[in-house]
C-alpha cells in the first residue's frame, strides 16, 4: 500500500520505529546479564504496529496496553530512561520499581497503564471510552491486545458495551500468529475471523499489514477519525510477527525450540517493518544513506544514555514496601 | 431541633448515594438491572428519580464492567458499581483482584488513585440456595488494596457510602439483604462512618461478641437474653473488614476476657478465624476462656425451609455458646423464635 507521505512523516516513523527496535534490543541484550530481573516480553518485529496506531494520537487520549507493552509504552512518548529503570527495578522507573516490565505507566503522555492479564486492560480502555462519553470529551482511548485475548470472553463482553453506547473505542489487535508457543491452529477454528467478530457487535473493522507502519498509520487515522466524529468503536487487526522468545531476550531457534521454524521467522524478517521505512526513505525521499545513519546515531546515543544512567540509579526505599 | 430520622438501611443508602451525586457530578452508578422500578431493594429510589442520567442499566458483564468502572475512574470518573448478589462479583474477581486492588502500589503512586465503590448484595434464606446466598467478604479482605465494609445500621449504611464515594483507593461494600427493611436512626446531612473503625454497638463485661453484617441482628438477640440470665454482653459491629479495627476488639476482650465471633460466612479462612487469630496473637493474655467462632454450616447453603433453618445460626445459637462460655445452663429448647416476616421471591 503505497501513501503520500512528506519526507517529514516517514522520517518521524522510522524515527521512532528505529528508537523502539533499538531500544528494544540494547534492553534485550543487557537482559542476559541477569540484572534486569522481570519478566520482559520484548516487542522486537511488531513495532509499526505501535507508531502506526500512536502517531494518530495525542497526549489526551487513552492508550492501554499488555505484556507485550514497551513498543506501545514508547511509541507515546514514554520515557526510556524511565521504563529501564522499571526494567531494573530502581526508584526512577515509571512505576518506581514495583510493576516491572509488564505494568508500565506514563499517564502525562497517555499510556494510562499496561497489565500482563490478557483481555484486562481491553476493558479498563473502554472505561476510559465510557469516561469520554460520559463527559462529551473528544478523545479516543486504544486498547493493544493480541490475537490470544481474542479467546478471553471479556473481549466479546467489551465489543458488546461499546458497541451500545457507540464507545470512543479504537481495539487494535496485533495478531502475531502465536500465543507463548501455541499456534493459531491450536486455538481457533479454522477460517476464523477476527474482524468478522467485531462485525457481528455491528462494529465497522480494517485488516492491515502491520509491517507497513504507512498502512497502519492510514488504517488507524480513518478508524480514529470517524470514532472522533461519533461513529463508535471500531476494530483494526494488524497482522505481524515476533522475532525473540515470548518472554526473554532470545531468538527460539537459540533455545533449541521447534515450535516455530527458523525459516518461518526469517521471512518475516525479511518484511521487517524498520528496514521497509528506511528503504522508502532512501528510495522515495531521496535521503542519502549517510543521512539516515547520523538520525540513528543521535537515537543510539540516546538510547545508551537512558539505560547507563538508569542502571546506576537508585533502588526503592525498603522502609516505603507497604507504600503505594 | 433534632436534624435525626428514623430511616430503613435502604432509604439510607439512597440518601447517601443521592448526598454524594449531588456533591460530585462525576459519580455514576451501574449495573444490572440498577434502573428498575425495584430500585434495588429500593435503595435508588431517589437517586433514579434525580439522576436518570448517571443511573445505567447494563447487560451481564460483570468482569468487563469492573473493567470498564476502573478505566472511567483512570479517567476521572468515580463510579459506582452494584451487583444484586454479591455471588456474581465472583464473575469480577480478576478485575478487582488483579488490578483494582494492585492499581496505587503495582504502578508505584504514578497511575493516580482509583477511586471505584462496588456494592455487593447478601441474601440469606427464602430459598435462595447455593449460588445466590454467599457472603464474600474475606475473599476480597484477603487482598492487600480493597477496602471492603460491611455497614449493619441504617446511619453506617449511609455513612460508609459517603466515605466509599469520597475514597481515593476502591472500596467494596456488602450490604446483607436482610438488614434492607430494618429502621434507624440516621442524622441528616454529610455524615461519614470513617472506614476501618468497628463500632461498640452494646457494652458489657462478661463477654464481648464480635459480629458482622446481619449476625449483629442476632447478636443483639441473643444479648437480650443472655440479659435476662444476668450476663452482660459487649457487642463490637465490626462494620469494617479490610482495614480491620484492632484496637477495639482488643480493648473490648481485655475488659471482658472471653470472646465469640459471629459470621455471616463460613467459619474456616473467614472473618471469624482473622478476629480469632489477631486476638490468640495479641491479645491471649487477657483471655479467659477459649475463642469461639460462628458462621453458616460448613457446607453450601440449601434450599428446602428445614435445611435451611439448621444451616444458619440463630440467635439461639450464640447464647448457647456464651453460656457455656460461662457454664451457665442453658437449654435451646425454651429459646424466643423471631419471625421472618420476608416475603418472596425475593
Amino acid at each position: 500500500m503505497a501513501l503520500k507521505s512528506s519526507t517529514e512523516t516517514r522520517l518521524d516513523f522510522y524515527r521512532r520505529m528505529y528508537l523502539i527496535r533499538r531500544t528494544e534490543e540494547m534492553l534485550a541484550e543487557r537482559y542476559k546479564e541477569q540484572e534486569m530481573r522481570t519478566p520482559a516480553h520484548f516487542g522486537v518485529g511488531q513495532e509499526a504496529v505501535a507508531v502506526g496506531v500512536c502517531s494518530t494520537l495525542g497526549t489526551k487520549d487513552h492508550v492501554y496496553s499488555h505484556h507485550r507493552c514497551h513498543n506501545h509504552y514508547l511509541a507515546c512518548d514514554g520515557d526510556i530512561g524511565q521504563l529501564a529503570a522499571e526494567l531494573y527495578g530502581r526508584e526512577t522507573g515509571c512505576a518506581r520499581g514495583r510493576g516491572g516490565s509488564v505494568h508500565l505507566t506514563q499517564k502525562d503522555k497517555g499510556f494510562i497503564i499496561s497489565s500482563a492479564i490478557l483481555g484486562q486492560t481491553v476493558a479498563v480502555a473502554a472505561g476510559s471510552a465510557f469516561a469520554f462519553h460520559l463527559d462529551a470529551k473528544p478523545y479516543v482511548a486504544v486498547t493493544f491486545f493480541g490475537e490470544a485475548a481474542c479467546e478471553e470472553g471479556i473481549v466479546y463482553e467489551t465489543m458488546n458495551f461499546a458497541a451500545i453506547h457507540k464507545l470512543p473505542l479504537l481495539f487494535v489487535c496485533e495478531n502475531n500468529g502465536y500465543s507463548t508457543e501455541s499456534p493459531l491452529a491450536a486455538r481457533q477454528p479454522e477460517g476464523t475471523s477476527l474482524c468478522r467478530r467485531a462485525e457481528s457487535f455491528s462494529i465497522p473493522t480494517m485488516s492491515v499489514d502491520g509491517n507497513d507502519v504507512e498502512a497502519v498509520h492510514a488504517a488507524a487515522a480513518a478508524l480514529t477519525e470517524s470514532i472522533r466524529k461519533g461513529g463508535g468503536p471500531a476494530f483494526l487487526e494488524c497482522s505481524t510477527y515476533r522475532w525473540l522468545e515470548h518472554v526473554g531476550p532470545y531468538f527460539d531457534h537459540e533455545m533449541q525450540r521447534t515450535y516455530r521454524t527458523r525459516e518461518e521467522l526469517e521471512a518475516w524478517q525479511k518484511r521487517c517493518p524498520v528496514a521497509q521505512q528506511r528503504t522508502r526513505l532512501i528510495d522515495d525521499c531521496s535521503m542519502t544513506d549517510t543521512a539516515v545513519e547520523e538520525v540513528e546515531q543521535d537515537i543510539e546515543r540516546i538510547i545508551e544514555d537512558a539505560i547507563t544512567a538508569a542502571k546506576a540509579a537508585p533502588w526503592p526505599d525498603v522502609e516505603q514496601l507497604m507504600k503505594g | 431541633m433534632t436534624t435525626q430520622r428514623n430511616l430503613t438501611y435502604a432509604a439510607a443508602i439512597d440518601e447517601a448515594t443521592c448526598l454524594a451525586m449531588e456533591r460530585d457530578n462525576d459519580i455514576f452508578a451501574f449495573g444490572i438491572g440498577v434502573d428498575y422500578s425495584s430500585a434495588v431493594f429500593g435503595s435508588m429510589h431517589d437517586a433514579n428519580a434525580r439522576f436518570p442520567d448517571r443511573v445505567m442499566d447494563t447487560p451481564a458483564m460483570e468482569n468487563s464492567l469492573t473493567g470498564i468502572a476502573i478505566g472511567a475512574a483512570a479517567a476521572g470518573k468515580r463510579p459506582l458499581m452494584i451487583h444484586l448478589r454479591n455471588d456474581f462479583m465472583f464473575l469480577a474477581v480478576d478485575q478487582l483482584v488483579n488490578l483494582a486492588a494492585k492499581w496505587r502500589h503495582m504502578y508505584g503512586g504514578k497511575a493516580g488513585h482509583l477511586p471505584i465503590t462496588v456494592r455487593g448484595i447478601i441474601g440469606r434464606g427464602w430459598g435462595q440456595g447455593a449460588t445466590h446466598s454467599q457472603s464474600i467478604q474475606s475473599l476480597f479482605a484477603h487482598f492487600p488494596g480493597l477496602n471492603v465494609v460491611m455497614p449493619t445500621v441504617p446511619a453506617d449504611a449511609k455513612g460508609l457510602m459517603l466515605s466509599a464515594l469520597t475514597a481515593e483507593d476502591p472500596v467494596i461494600i456488602l450490604e446483607h439483604r436482610s438488614l434492607y427493611s430494618l429502621e434507624g436512626p440516621v442524622e441528616e446531612g454529610w455524615i461519614p462512618t470513617p472506614i476501618g473503625k468497628a463500632r461498640v454497638a452494646r457494652e458489657g463485661n462478661d463477654v464481648t461478641i464480635v459480629a458482622t453484617s446481619f449476625m449483629l441482628v442476632e447478636a443483639e438477640r441473643a444479648a437480650d437474653e443472655l440479659a435476662k440470665m444476668g450476663v452482660s454482653v459487649e457487642i463490637i459491629d465490626l462494620r469494617s473488614i479490610r482495614p480491620l479495627d484492632h484496637e477495639t476488639i482488643l480493648a473490648s476482650v481485655a475488659k471482658t476476657g472471653r470472646l465469640l465471633v459471629a459470621d455471616t460466612s463460613w467459619v474456616s479462612f473467614g472473618v471469624a478465624s482473622e478476629v480469632a487469630a489477631i486476638v490468640s496473637e495479641l491479645g491471649f493474655h487477657h483471655l479467659k476462656a477459649p475463642i469461639v467462632r460462628l458462621g453458616m454450616a460448613d457446607c453450601p447453603a440449601p434450599v428446602s425451609h428445614v435445611l435451611e433453618q439448621a444451616f444458619y445460626p440463630k440467635p439461639s445459637t450464640i447464647t448457647a455458646r456464651v453460656a457455656g462460655l460461662l457454664d451457665i445452663p442453658y437449654t435451646v429448647e425454651n429459646a424466643p423464635t423471631y419471625v421472618d416476616n420476608f416475603r418472596g421471591p425475593y
